[in-house]
């Protein structure tokens, strides 16, 4: 256990870094409430609602004609393309070098053959998309996830997933290679995807976001247990609802 | 006389030998007779259930039937393949305890239409994709059915299928897509619905009808 050892040492500055989290080396087992920052986490989600109404949505529809047809899915593929050389580089941080090693043949097929990104024909080969971030690198080493956390614009996530956020911001290849104004056209196109998929998603995001009796609540259970699964993490036993054993669940 | 028959003529009946053999199997037995009710339902039961439950969504989604019409072939399929009165009383969670068995009746009703039409509209969301079986195992006291939804443009998707025979059928009582529990988010949904109406059971089962 490499990490381990590395992460010994690693606990010792993390107070210093604010890293409270990194507890222990096999990633503790996620808290079921762990919600201390709620009341400030419902003012922030309230605002997203707002904006969402505001802005996100009208926008989103606004550019919906666009994002659904084949200029659509070459923004969504460029976009895609953008995020391989940040998943290449976090699945080899995690020690998970043949999904690195995918990744970089999808990388490197859709920048050829794909016309730099333009097209994806990756996933019709197979090699599809084997997602990865930097607060997936934070739980492969061991950190847990902390407490929950709304994001102002983006949304539901935790303490190591924000941090996440902020490190792959700073270590993303694309971001180093690329200057004013690729960089600029790079994002863009980022927004412009995902402002496709609110669309894309448009009945499931409004009845969570807007249609749902306690919003937030609903938006961090499903925050929550999606990016567990996605992790790969033990699940409580309150993901196994056995209603037969316990019927009113209490 | 072979080597067998010779050993069993020496078990008498004090012998400490014949004791276990026949301890063990009344230990035996006891596992049958228990056991059966609890295996009744079999790997292979659970899978196909949830092959002929995705059948039918399959044939819902690519129907080109309006949403309305889809909305109520999902009604359908949900009344036939899932355990409604048990998902509806975990929905409801210890508010169950004290309802009466009228409003019990009356919330179950109530919630199969809502729950259909709230799932229906998701599922809706796959058309012109194809959800396939891929995998069935024992989990806990059940069995989890895997499967996968394949959308046009986008990464598939993974459905499991959580099957039981404990109501007597065998029915689903789950659905967790990518990592997310039904029964746990309507869990919170209703909760949080039922603090909205200050407890009243009645408002809920009223304002559930039209959601």
């Amino acid at each position: 256990m490499l990490f381990c050892r590395r992460l010994t040492h690693f606990r010792r500055v993390a107070p210093i870094l604010g890293l409270g989290l990194l507890a222990a080396c096999a990633a503790p087992p996620p808290v079921a409430d762990n919600d201390p920052y709620e009341s400030s986490n419902r003012r922030t989600h309230a605002f997203n609602q707002a904006l969402d109404t505001n802005l996100i949505r009208p926008l989103a529809r606004g550019v919906e004609p666009v994002t659904n047809g084949p200029v659509g899915s070459v923004i969504n593929n460029v976009a895609g393309n953008l995020s391989m050389p940040s998943a290449i580089l976090n699945k080899t941080l995690q020690g998970k070098f043949e999904d690195a090693v995918h990744n970089t043949w999808r990388f490197a097929l859709n920048t050829t053959l794909g016309i730099g990104g333009l097209f994806d024909p990756a996933s019709a080969m197979g090699l599809t998309e084997r997602d990865a971030d930097f607060g997936g690198t934070l739980h492969a080493w061991g950190a847990g996830e902390g407490a929950f956390l709304m994001l102002p614009v983006l949304g539901p996530s935790t303490e190591r997933d924000a941090l996440g956020k902020v490190v792959d911001a700073v270590i993303d290849p694309v971001g180093v290679a690329l200057h004013s104004p690729q960089s600029g056209y790079a994002r863009g196109i980022k927004v412009v995807s995902k402002l496709g998929d609110r669309a894309r998603f448009g009945g499931t995001v409004d009845s969570i976001m807007h249609e749902s009796a306690d919003s937030y609540a609903q938006t961090r259970l499903l925050y929550l247990q999606n990016r567990r699964f996605e992790l790969g993490q033990e699940v409580g036993d309150d993901a196994f609802i056995d209603p037969y054993a316990n019927p009113y669940g209490d | 006389m072979t080597r067998s028959s010779i050993r069993m003529q020496t078990l008498t009946a004090t012998d400490p030998r014949r004791r276990a053999l026949l301890a063990g199997g009344a230990v035996y037995a006891g596992f049958l007779l228990a056991g059966a009710p609890a295996f009744a339902l079999n790997v292979d039961q659970a899978r196909n259930l949830i092959d002929r439950a995705i059948g039918e969504v399959n044939a819902t989604i690519n129907s080109g039937k309006s949403e309305a019409a889809m909305l109520n072939d999902f009604e359908g399929i949900f009344t036939r393949y899932a355990d409604v009165p048990t998902i509806a009383r975990s929905a409801l969670g210890p508010a169950a305890r004290s309802a009466s068995s009228a409003q019990m009746a009356a919330f179950t009703e109530a919630f199969r239409g809502y729950i259909a039409r709230k799932y229906g509209r998701r599922f809706r969301e796959f058309i012109g994709g194809q959800i396939e079986v891929t995998g069935a195992q024992p989990l806990k006291s059940y069995f989890e059915v895997s499967s996968v939804a394949k959308l046009r443009g986008q990464a598939p998707f993974d459905l499991r299928w959580h099957v039981s025979d404990r109501s007597g059928r065998q029915m689903f009582f789950n659905i967790i897509i990518e990592g997310v529990n039904m029964l746990a988010a309507e869990r919170t949904e209703i909760g949080s619905m039922l603090d909205r109406r200050r407890g009243d059971l009645n408002a809920l089962i009223a304002d559930l009808k039209s959601i």
